[in-house]
């Protein structure tokens, strides 16, 4: 059976990832211990519980230290989150904390902007340089040349400080490049958007429909933990796939979908629903408006013409529509969360959105529930005294109306002077967002770096982002800090803390304190109004009755549930101009777009090209993780899916090395291919995160291909200014060393 | 009467997503060192597109109440424990493989201090009342682990209760991990 999986990647043997601990080896006498059952010892002399940063879900973990190491992370059993539960990234966190390539002091740039040349200086040097470079630019530009992309807890502590100076410039990919569509088309139907984590009853639901959603292998715990149970409960899956997913191989129906043709087939759901008079009228009467309207509209969109459209036979597209409808309310269409495909997200999400309120299932057990947060009071700062100017995200002579949250590329590139700006952007902050994986069209990403007076970069590891700053701080990691409390809507109230499981490695510091400094450097320490940011802390908790320490203890404490639904007496209310869900959007067409969800045909391949997918990983968290060693042994190198027939006739052989060149002539770094049944033959997928060009990463460095080199084109959605990223192409040859 | 205990685990590849938490979690649980591991998933997919299916398994030490490796161990090394699991005294292994060649499953490596390693159960946790620590992380709940002798036990029930397989029937290992298909 040739080389042993147990041994199954070959990895230096410097890495520090998770160290093998001593095994107590220390004799070899034999007989003495007939039934030795050693003890690895891992268990923690002190056992501290925080949250996890290993993604964006924020589960509670319990840290074991031992001798100052920390030696594994588990669930927290008491936190709603991880229910004392987790994914391989929060196992994974150790690989973080002991990454041997962290960045261990500050930089400051010595050559040229992007050649990587920094020098080693203190805290004090390394703040007094940011701060006079920020204040230089905001006294010759206003506080608005400046812009914070941010993403991560820590991130708070600068928005803060933004606000503060007098700067609404901040912005997030995980808007425009990620759930932005999404969140807008439901706020338009539903008066409320789907948020972090999503509010869905995933556990209670019989019918779960995944169209863009990719249970499994988006890997948030909770959502994961729920669909085991929905199974466990006898729930079936329909899931509308050009892959055959994780999901789709648990599915009862699988729709192996022409990408890019959803909204064909959700109208279609619709028309089958409406004709037949599976909706919900009760329901629809109560608490929706436009009925009509959306019955008229769906008219002609019957399965023939989504047929020819979406490739999925008339017969499944009915008989699929007749199950979806058969167990409502309990039947979710679930929105999804990565929604910036094809420029037209928001009539897609907004069609995801109307399907689900024909199923009556918004504030009902099994489809969606409303919210509850634990309610704590904010700390006594300064109100932010400055009327900031309008972000430049959206360019003269462009509105994107629906816009929730500044535009990260709108921000990029109104840090181009080529570009039609109503003012100039000419510094940047960035926390934890490596923006050259992260937007799309890096050369304008680069191009906008070159062109900045100043750029510091904030992060715990030297991704490509670092090396074009001016100057570097390094963050601790969540393992190592303090950050501000958590409480996000959930089924249950909870208030989690993030707190210090061991003390700070090398010179590094948490994001409080970077932000305070600066504010105290920069004429805003008011702001920042404590010595400590447990006093911070203890001074918010003590506003709303909470023992600090019992929460140090626990990590979490639970608010008491109240009712999230119909079916536990809640009344549904709507916060959209009529007070209702608008299956039918004035709003839309006030603003000059479709009112009622409206399908746009893709631009089709040409030939010998396939459509680029990309997605992910349960392992890894884009490319935050994947320098991560301990991760690695799972996952170590991303491959590029090719249907097998299509990879056959191309000559291609399963596992060998291949490139991709997109249609504008750009060549990808290699990568492996996989020539799988497991995937249409109009498309290439891989998952997102590799590829990384930083030297510094001495583990990511060139390991596998990244995506993000291959989206050179993207579409704009006129509703709220997403990036819609799914539309280029590449074709697919065998690399030439 | 539930005799003696025999300590099975059940595998729910209805459920199990492929996650591999559990090969970290027992990666961080025992210390293993850097590119080994006790546990693994094998992701078996059948069929020709679009006529697919799927089956995802967690798999490790089989912990057979057959054992070739106890048998083929010449030290006594390989030995029957609490509950009949499998174990191996490191002090005792000299290392030779022997219980490698003959395991059906591939569960066993040599570890680089030259002892041979596998899945213990998590015994240790086990003695103390606690659950394996691949079954404690799984967010899909998955896995479970008990007395199968005891039919009050999850195991015995979901035995019972679902169809299920084992791995390499045709090797009379009378393995002790299930696959609830």
């Amino acid at each position: 059976m040739g080389i042993s999986r147990r041994k199954f990647i070959q990895i230096s043997a410097a890495g520090g990832g998770a160290a093998a601990l001593g095994t107590g080896l220390m004799t070899n006498m034999w007989g003495l211990t007939p039934d030795e059952v050693s003890d690895p010892k891992t268990d923690g002399d002190k056992v501290v519980a925080t949250f996890c940063e290993m993604c964006f879900w924020k589960c509670g973990v319990l840290a074991h230290v031992k001798d100052g190491r920390v030696t594994k992370i588990v669930g927290n059993p008491e936190h709603p989150l991880s229910k004392g539960r987790l994914c391989p990234r929060g196992t994974g966190g150790v690989g973080l904390l002991y990454d041997p390539d962290r960045l261990q002091r500050p930089l400051v740039r010595k050559e040229a902007r992007g050649e990587q040349v920094f020098e080693e200086v203190e805290w004090d040097e390394a703040l007094d340089l940011v701060a006079t470079k920020l204040q230089g630019v905001i006294d010759q530009h206003g506080p608005e040349a400046l812009a914070l992309f941010a993403h991560g807890c820590g991130g708070s502590w600068f928005t803060h400080l933004f606000k503060a100076l007098g700067s609404a410039n901040h912005a997030g990919p995980s808007y425009a490049q990620c759930r932005g569509a999404r969140e807008s088309a439901f706020e338009l139907t539903f008066g409320a958007p789907v948020g972090s984590p999503e509010v869905t009853d995933i556990e209670n639901t019989r019918v779960l429909t995944l169209i863009g959603a990719h249970l499994g292998e988006n890997m948030h715990n909770t959502q994961v933990q729920e669909l085991a149970k929905a199974i466990e409960a006898g729930a079936e899956l329909v899931v509308v796939d050009p892959r055959f997913s994780t999901a789709a191989g648990k599915a009862k129906y699988w729709l192996p979908i022409k990408p890019g043709t959803d909204t064909a087939l959700l109208l279609a759901w619709m028309h089958v629903i409406v004709k037949e008079k599976l909706y919900d009228q009760d329901y629809l009467e109560r608490y929706a408006v436009g009925f009509e309207q959306l019955a008229a509209h769906l008219e002609d969109k019957t399965p023939e013409w989504a047929f020819v459209q979406t490739t999925i036979p008339v017969d499944t597209i009915v008989e699929t529509a007749r199950f979806i409808a058969s167990r409502r309310p309990t039947s979710l269409v679930h929105p999804g969360r990565r929604t910036s495909w094809y420029g037209d997200d928001t009539q897609r999400a907004r069609a995801v959105a109307v399907l689900n309120a024909l199923l009556g299932n918004w504030g009902r057990a099994g489809g969606f529930y409303i919210p509850t947060k634990f309610k704590i009071p904010k700390a006594d700062t300064p109100a932010y005294t400055l009327t900031p100017k309008t972000p430049p995200d959206m360019p003269k002579g462009t509105v994107y109306p629906f816009a929730g949250e500044v535009l990260a590329d709108g921000l990029r590139n109104a840090s181009l002077p080529s570009e039609p700006n109503d003012y100039p952007i000419k510094a940047w902050m960035v926390y934890g967002t490596n923006l050259n994986q992260a937007l799309p069209d890096k050369k304008r990403t680069l191009e906008a770096l070159q062109n900045l007076d100043f750029m510091v970069a904030i992060d715990v590891l030297p991704a490509e982002i670092c090396g074009w700053a001016d100057v570097v701080l390094p963050e601790n990691t969540y393992l190592e800090r303090y950050d501000d409390l958590q409480t996000p809507g959930f089924r249950t109230p909870f208030l989690s803390l993030r707190q210090p499981v061991v003390d700070s490695l090398y010179e590094s510091k948490p994001g409080w304190w970077i932000a305070q400094q600066l504010a105290e450097r920069m004429g805003v320490g008011e702001y920042f109004p404590f010595d400590d940011v447990e006093s911070y802390l203890a001074e918010r908790l003590e506003k709303a009755g909470v023992s600090f320490e019992k929460l140090k203890k626990h990590g979490v404490i639970n608010g008491k549930p109240e009712a999230i639904n119909l079916d536990e007496g809640l009344e549904l209310t709507f916060d959209t101009p009529s007070g209702k869900i608008e299956l039918f959007s004035q709003r839309m067409a006030d603003a000059g777009l479709p009112p009622l969800p409206t399908f746009t045909a893709p631009d089709e391949p040409g030939p010998n090209e396939f459509r680029l997918l990309f997605g992910r990983t349960p392992t890894h968290t884009f490319g935050r993780t994947t320098n991560n060693r301990f991760l690695s042994e799972i996952y170590d190198e991303n491959v590029l899916w090719l249907n097998a027939k299509v990879a056959k006739e191309l000559g291609l052989e399963n596992g060998e090395q291949v490139v991709m060149t997109n249609q504008d002539g750009v060549v990808s770094l290699p990568i492996k291919l996989k020539a799988t049944q497991r995937i249409r033959h109009d498309c290439a997928f891989m998952v997102h995160g590799y590829g990384h060009t930083a030297p510094k990463l001495a583990f990511a460095f060139e390991r596998g291909s990244c995506d993000t080199d291959m989206v050179t084109k993207t579409k704009i959605d006129p509703a709220m200014g997403g990036t819609g990223l799914n539309v280029n192409f590449v074709r697919v040859e065998r690399w030439q060393a | 009467m539930s005799g003696t205990p025999r300590y099975t685990m059940v595998v729910d590849t209805k459920k199990c997503v492929g996650c591999k938490a559990c090969v970290l979690a027992c990666k961080a649980e025992n210390a293993i060192p850097d590119g080994y591991c006790r546990s693994w998933i094998v992701e078996e997919i059948r069929g020709e597109f679009p006529l697919l299916s799927a089956e995802l398994r967690s798999e490790r030490c089989n912990h057979c109440t057959d054992a070739p490796c106890v048998a083929a161990c010449p030290t006594g090394a390989s030995h029957y424990s609490d509950g009949g699991t499998v174990i191996v005294t490191r002090d005792k292994c000299t290392g030779c493989k022997a219980c490698i060649a003959s395991c059906p499953y591939d569960a066993r490596f040599v570890h680089p201090e030259g002892f041979v390693e596998k899945c213990t159960f998590c015994l240790h946790r086990v003695r103390r009342g606690e659950q394996p620590a691949c079954v404690e992380i799984c967010p899909t709940q998955s896995l479970h682990f008990g007395d199968v002798n005891d039919r009050e036990s999850e195991v015995a029930q979901l035995l019972a209760a679902r169809a299920s397989k084992v791995l390499h029937e045709e090797a009379g290992t009378n393995p002790n991990l299930y696959f609830l298909v």
